[in-house]
């Protein structure tokens, strides 16, 4: 812990400095009041570093071991070669396609606009060009509970992406978000994002994170979203990194009236992952489905923290997050459900469920409600279980292997989460890398996170009325 | 001789549950074994199911010219050996159709044939719904989640229709049954039987044997079989009570 605890405090140090020298050039487009947020972030930072383990929703987090001390700040003018050879086999999908390597992003038009008013682009470029509009929406989803993590990245970021969905438009296409990471020389990344959909605005969302190569890397990427009256946002996230790639996913998200969020946070791979979704339900009729799937092996941590906070009355949120953990892989479900004086007629449901295939894989569940409101329907729960050997042995008796009994089972377990994409051509590409992923046959990868092109004959069969 | 269970003997946690069974049944023939609870009647299923933590420790189970002891439990499944359970499992998220549909492709790739044709699969499941007057709309449903006593009992006929065993095994399947309910397990199991398959009925009520009649009747007491005879054993059974079979077996 002591050691943990000074390698952050090195890894602080070393920000600072990188800050110092870089000060220039990291500020160079803001606007005023991104200044000011980074100046505040910074001193924040400055004064408390990151969090340590000791801290209640840090508790049993490894995310926090990923901070060893031996980053490179990657230089802010990196030039990311369209010359690495990428293919994505979603593309096909019919998506709009932003591109970030490192967190910086990548193509030849950083900021593209549609007909109906529609941008998407770069966070860095979105700034310099649209200050009014991007004023208007930075920063203003912080959560009030916040750490070194959030403030690193809010008082350096360099880019990320933005995508912006004006009153009354209905995006055509889902846009679709690929993050490479290009890591040579073990980087700290801190990718900042923002996504705007305004009264009415609708929108669907992928949004994937992979690496190029087995190095190590940290990345530290922060979304801010706001979901105007009447909007609706579908996000997906796929998450295939590295066994040496330790992420930080961090999401803000503040819903207005009658808005609709849905999220699904689907995690293949990765060495460490933390994801934080802080959901603000700001004004009456806010809806929020927060669905997330973990399939974790060999040494890989997975630690999801939660927090819907039903501010006003008439919100409902539902969450339900579901893990398979095989060999000595670990995972922290961590949910918080706030419920404020007077948010009457709440209707909050958290679920997390887990299957634990070896003694040596664990799961440390915190679900937590706080309510100050009585008029209100709130509920939470948690199961963890092997994988039901009654039911092994019904369908051994009925002539199923063992070896596809078994899959049946997790994959039927699983699916009740991917069953919530609304996307249908996502859906069964999901449902084709979950089978491979619980075959052990899909590996991250160097390419691309969604090389699902060929898919291989199973020995089970699909529900056809669930395509 | 479809089956021929020789002196078997069967631990679970080192107790002795069966001590020394003997059962022979030919093609064509319908056996009935009725005896006390805790005799050893489920037991003797998941021994010939081949259930792991039933530990034969003596005898033979004979299927089709083959001793199985040591077989697993879905190529005994595959060589059509079926049981329809005395309390079938629950699977969520695994729909009735998918669920048929991976069980009898196992079995075709078992025998080396191709994968049933959608359409026929779905044609077949049609009809042998019917048969045991369940609903179409079942297919979707996840296995016996949220199913009556009744409706996992006709799901279990069902799945013996589709599966079609040379061996059907049905531990308890009119325990809990409503006269009509009870009527349409029989009339599948009479439906199903040929000359070249072969039904063991578990049950506790002779009741059952009035709608399938059974060409022997055994009683089990306490790992054994007791007594055997033809059907009329099963009324004599009825009349004077387990207790007679316990007396004279003291
Ligand atoms: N899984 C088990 N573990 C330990 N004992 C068992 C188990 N299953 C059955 N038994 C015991 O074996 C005996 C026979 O049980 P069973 O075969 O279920 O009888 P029956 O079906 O004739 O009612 C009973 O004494 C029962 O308690
Ligand atoms: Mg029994």
């Amino acid at each position: 812990m002591k050691d943990n605890d000074n390698n952050s405090g090195i890894v602080q140090q070393q920000l600072l400095d990188f800050y110092k020298s870089n000060e220039a050039a990291i500020c160079a487009d803001d606007t005023p009041k991104v200044r000011v947020l980074r100046n505040n972030a910074l001193q924040r930072f400055q004064d408390f570093g990151f969090p340590n383990a000791k801290m209640e929703n840090w508790r049993n987090s490894k995310i926090i071991n990923a901070l060893h001390g031996n980053f490179r700040m990657p230089a802010l003018d990196e030039k990311h070669s369209e010359a690495k050879p990428f293919s994505c086999e979603l593309c096909d999908m019919d998506t709009e396609i932003i591109m970030l390597v490192n967190g910086v992003f990548s193509g030849e038009t950083s900021l593209k606009k549609y007909d109906n008013g529609m941008v998407i682009g770069s966070t860095r470029t979105a700034m310099k060009a649209r200050p009014d509009l991007f004023d208007r929406y930075f920063g203003t989803t912080m959560p009030a509970e916040t750490n070194g993590f959030y403030d690193v990245n809010t008082a350096l970021w360099h880019d990320g992406y933005f995508v912006y969905v004006p009153k009354n438009v209905a995006a055509e296409r889902p846009v679709q978000v690929i993050k490479l990471i290009d890591n040579e020389s073990n980087p700290f990344v801190q990718t900042r994002n923002l996504i705007i959909l305004e009264d009415n605005a609708s929108l669907q969302l992928i949004d994937c994170d992979d690496s190029f190569n087995q190095q190590s890397s940290l990345i530290n990427a922060f979304t801010e979203i706001v979901i105007g009256d009447n909007a609706s946002l579908d996000k997906y996230k796929l998450q295939n990194i590295n066994d040496n790639t330790s992420l930080l996913n961090s999401n803000s998200i503040r819903q207005f009236g009658n808005s609709r969020f849905r999220s699904n946070t689907i995690s293949f791979n990765g060495g460490m992952i933390r994801n934080n979704i802080h959901v603000a339900l700001d004004a009456e009729g806010a809806e929020a489905q927060v669905y997330g799937l973990y399939l974790m092996d060999k040494h890989q941590h997975i630690d999801n923290y939660l927090k819907v906070n039903h501010k006003v009355p008439n919100c409902t949120s539902f969450e339900k997050f579901k893990g398979i953990l095989d060999d000595e892989a670990s995972a922290v479900f961590n949910g918080h459900v706030y419920v404020a004086p007077g948010a009457q007629k709440t209707n909050a449901q958290q679920n997390n469920s887990n299957i634990i295939l070896t003694p040596k894989a664990k799961i440390d569940a915190k679900p937590f409600l706080e309510i100050y409101a009585d008029d209100v329907k709130c509920a939470h729960g948690t199961s963890t279980g092997q994988l039901d050997q009654e039911a092994m042995f019904y369908m051994q008796q009925r002539g199923i292997s063992k070896a596809n009994a078994r899959m049946l089972l997790m994959y039927a377990f699983a699916a009740e989460i991917s069953n919530h994409i609304a996307i249908p051509a996502m859906q069964e590409r999901i449902d084709d890398m979950i089978k491979r992923r619980l075959r052990g046959e899909l590996s991250s990868c160097d390419n691309c996170v969604l090389r699902c092109s060929h898919p291989k004959e199973y020995h089970f069969e699909i529900d056809e009325n669930k395509l | 001789m479809l089956l021929n269970i020789k002196n078997l003997h069967v631990s679970i946690g080192g107790k002795e549950i069966l001590k020394g069974l003997n059962l022979g049944v030919n093609e064509g023939e319908i056996h009935a074994i009725m005896g006390p609870n805790g005799t050893g009647k489920s037991t003797l299923a998941a021994a010939i199911t081949g259930r792991e933590g039933y530990e034969i420790t003596e005898g033979e189970i004979w299927y089709k010219g083959k001793n199985i002891v040591g077989m697993s439990p879905d190529d005994r499944a595959n060589e059509g050996i079926f049981l329809s359970f005395q309390y079938p499992v629950e699977i969520p998220g695994v729909s009735i159709q998918n669920f048929m549909r991976t069980a009898i492709n196992a079995k075709r790739e078992y025998n080396g044939q191709a994968p049933i044709p959608t359409v026929d699969f779905l044609k077949m499941m049609k009809e042998k719904q019917a048969m045991v007057e369940i609903t179409e709309k079942l297919q979707n449903r996840f296995v016996n989640v949220g199913f009556s006593g009744g409706e996992k009992k006709k799901n279990e006929i069902f799945q013996m229709a589709m599966l079609e065993p040379s061996l059907a095994i049905l531990d308890e399947t009119d325990s809990g049954l409503d006269i009509d309910a009870l009527r349409i397990v029989a009339n599948g199991v009479n439906h199903l039987h040929r000359p070249d398959n072969a039904f063991v009925v578990i049950t506790h009520y002779q009741r059952l044997l009035d709608y399938i009649v059974p060409d022997f009747v055994h009683v089990m007491y306490d790992g054994r079989i007791v007594k055997s005879g033809g059907k009329n054993l099963a009324l004599e059974l009825e009349e004077k009570g387990y207790e007679w079979i316990k007396e004279s077996n003291l």
